[in-house]
């Protein structure tokens, strides 16, 4: 008796020999659905009620505008110093050995672990202009606390753990015969520098980057004590919403909090096209 | 310029942390020839290597290229070519990109133009017989392509001499065996000097002109594989060369006695006493208990490419294996006689 000929069928999932597919994936879309969407889709309805007039209107309130560029041109300022000054730093740290070295690299985490608001306090005391750092701003005429300068110094000093512990990873791993070869052929220095051992790193850079940004974006706590806070010039888009709640304006704060929203998802999603073009051209092919 | 000295390695020592890892080592190498340096890990053959590069250097002594003393030239200047054992090319450039990398590096007035580089990452694929592959990236190569492109991509510079780190050893057995002749192929059509690291003696003796045989940071012998095979000048270098058997024996008037029994092997002049005899496994031969020189049982024996191995327990507990034609196997337990028939002899 012959068996019957087995038909390939066209399959959600893949045979694996794992098993539990269906229970973990049920599982991981409950948490995701419960944790993240919910609450952004319950912010939308919310928001929606204004219509998509009324939030273009709250869009171009001059305040709001201007508290939007605040929050997002200067975030991606100090998303960029961080990226800069994380990979010196994450150089360093790895490159090297020097005495202390673990211990810098155990400071590097305090942003991370710092309450918000203790890392605001300690920044506006030390900017201020009676402050240990501001005083000698101040001297050059450069006033840092109460201005986009504060807010750009906060935004760099959360950002920059996220900006070091992603490429430091990727520089553990650079192949000393790499630029042995490199050197070997004739190049110099700087020549395997730029074109051998910096190119696979761009992808990573652009993530430390990217996570900078977003954290910069959604920062409260250390911002709001060194800002200033002045409306039109050092207001930063999350304090503003917190000021429309405070007056009962959910519509104002959740039209608001939408728009933050969309062009996060906009920016994140532009990054990570960047950063998938890059991965093809300069790592992993 | 064929046979005038390349290189000149001179009474080179160094030190790591306080382990020496060479010795006064010296060392000619041939204008045009293939040189292995053969030597078990740890025996400093891959420092030589790295400091003929330029990429360590040594604590005393010097290296001439030529009529120039190069102990202190940067490698960038030394125009060495390098091939790493893990080939290190690089992951984010293209086949074509890595073989021109060395061109690409040089200043403006030196540079090749585009064309011209074009030209010659052309010529080198069509050398490595990868001339479909320009546009590929190292990660969509197996290993033997890729250590064919890095020996391209050292060829391409053009360099006064070619280094090789251990080539062959992240290869599987039959890429091996191929890419060793493909080499031996390349250096007879460019003439190029070459020197080359292994620690596998069929490598070494299958592919170069001459061997020269590292032990302990120290320069054993230097010579043709024919040199070194039939005449080795101590018994480590014969050890290393192969599989050998280890007989106690006696030196008298030139003749070399082993139970009492006279052997074919000559003694050097003036070894007189206890010595040590060294025989291949070949150079042995089953014989009558009257005319055996060692004798031993059976253990075990097993047949592979013609030829049968059989292993001999001797009564002092010694293994020792025989080499024979493949024709009556013996049972295991058999009682056997085995008669010396060439060998080497050095001072016990």
């Amino acid at each position: 008796m012959a068996s019957p000929p087995l038909r390939p069928r066209r399959r959600f999932r893949q045979p694996s020999v794992i098993p539990g597919f269906g229970l973990t994936l049920g599982y991981t879309l409950t948490c995701l659905s419960l944790i993240v969407l919910l609450p952004l889709a319950a912010l939308v309805v919310r928001a929606s009620g204004l219509g998509l007039s009324g939030i273009w209107e709250v869009a171009t309130d001059p305040r709001v505008a201007s508290a939007l560029r605040v929050s997002f041109g200067i975030s991606a300022l100090a998303a960029l110093t961080a990226s800069l000054f994380g990979f010196l730093v994450a150089w360093v740290l790895t490159r090297y050995d020097f005495p202390g070295r673990r211990l810098v690299d155990a400071v590097v985490d305090l942003p991370f672990a710092l309450p918000t608001a203790v890392a605001g306090i300690a920044l506006a005391s030390l900017y201020a202009p009676n402050g240990l750092v501001g005083e000698q701003l101040a001297k050059l005429g450069i006033q840092a606390a109460y201005t986009p300068v504060g807010i750009y110094i906060a935004m760099v000093f959360i950002g920059l753990p996220f900006a070091v512990r992603t490429v430091q990873p990727l520089i553990v791993e650079i192949d000393k015969e790499i630029e042995e070869a490199s050197a070997t052929l004739g190049a110099g220095r700087f020549h395997t520098l730029t074109r051998v051992v910096l190119p696979p790193l761009i992808p990573a850079v652009l993530t430390g980057f990217a996570l900078a940004f977003a954290r910069g974006v959604g920062e409260y706590g250390s911002i709001i004590f060194i800002a200033g806070n002045l409306p039109y010039v050092s207001e930063i888009a999350p304090l503003l919403i917190v000021i429309k709640l405070s007056e009962f304006d959910y519509g104002g704060a959740c039209a608001i909090a939408t728009i933050m929203l969309g062009i996060s998802f906009v920016t994140l999603l532009a990054i990570n096209l960047i950063q998938a073009w890059s991965r093809r051209r300069f790592g992993y092919v | 310029m064929k046979g005038s000295t390349a290189i000149r390695v001179e009474n080179l020592s160094k030190t790591f942390d306080t382990a020496a890892v060479l010795h006064d080592l010296s060392l000619d190498v041939r204008a045009g020839e293939l040189l292995a340096l053969l030597g078990p890990s740890g025996s400093g053959k891959t420092t030589l290597l790295r400091i003929i590069a330029g990429l360590d250097f040594p604590d005393r002594g010097r290296i001439v290229f030529g009529a120039e003393d190069a102990t202190r030239l940067p490698v960038q200047q030394r125009a060495v070519g390098f091939v790493f054992q893990h080939y290190a090319l690089f992951k984010h450039m293209s086949v074509a990109d890595n073989i021109a990398y060395g061109l690409n590096a040089r200043k403006r007035a030196d540079r090749p133009s585009k064309v011209e580089i074009k030209r010659r990452v052309g010529d080198l694929l069509d050398l490595i017989k990868l001339s479909g592959f320009a546009d590929r990236y190292p990660s969509q190569l197996s290993g033997g392509q890729r250590q064919r492109i890095a020996l391209a991509r050292a060829l391409a510079v053009e360099p006064r001499v070619l280094l090789l780190d251990e080539p062959f050893g992240a290869l599987d057995a039959q890429v091996r065996k191929d890419l060793r002749r493909w080499l031996r192929e390349i250096h007879d059509r460019t003439g190029q000097t070459t020197i080359f690291v292994t620690h596998d003696q069929d490598e070494a003796l299958e592919l170069s002109d001459r061997v020269a045989v590292l032990s302990r940071g120290r320069l054993e012998q230097i010579g043709t594989p024919d040199e070194v095979q039939e005449a080795p000048v101590s018994a480590t270098v014969l050890k290393f060369l192969g599989d050998t058997i280890e007989v106690e024996a006696i030196a008298q008037g030139g003749q070399v006695r082993v139970d009492g029994r006279l052997t074919p092997v000559a003694a050097p002049p003036g070894l007189v006493g206890p010595v040590k005899l060294y025989a291949r496994p070949w150079q042995l031969q089953f014989a009558e208990s009257h005319e055996a020189h060692l004798h031993g049982t059976v253990r075990s024996s097993y047949r592979s490419q013609g030829r049968q191995r059989i292993e001999v327990d001797r009564p002092e507990g010694k293994t020792v294996v025989v080499e024979a034609s493949d024709t009556a196997r013996l049972p295991a337990g058999r009682p056997v006689g085995l008669r010396i028939l060439a060998g080497h002899v050095f001072a016990g």
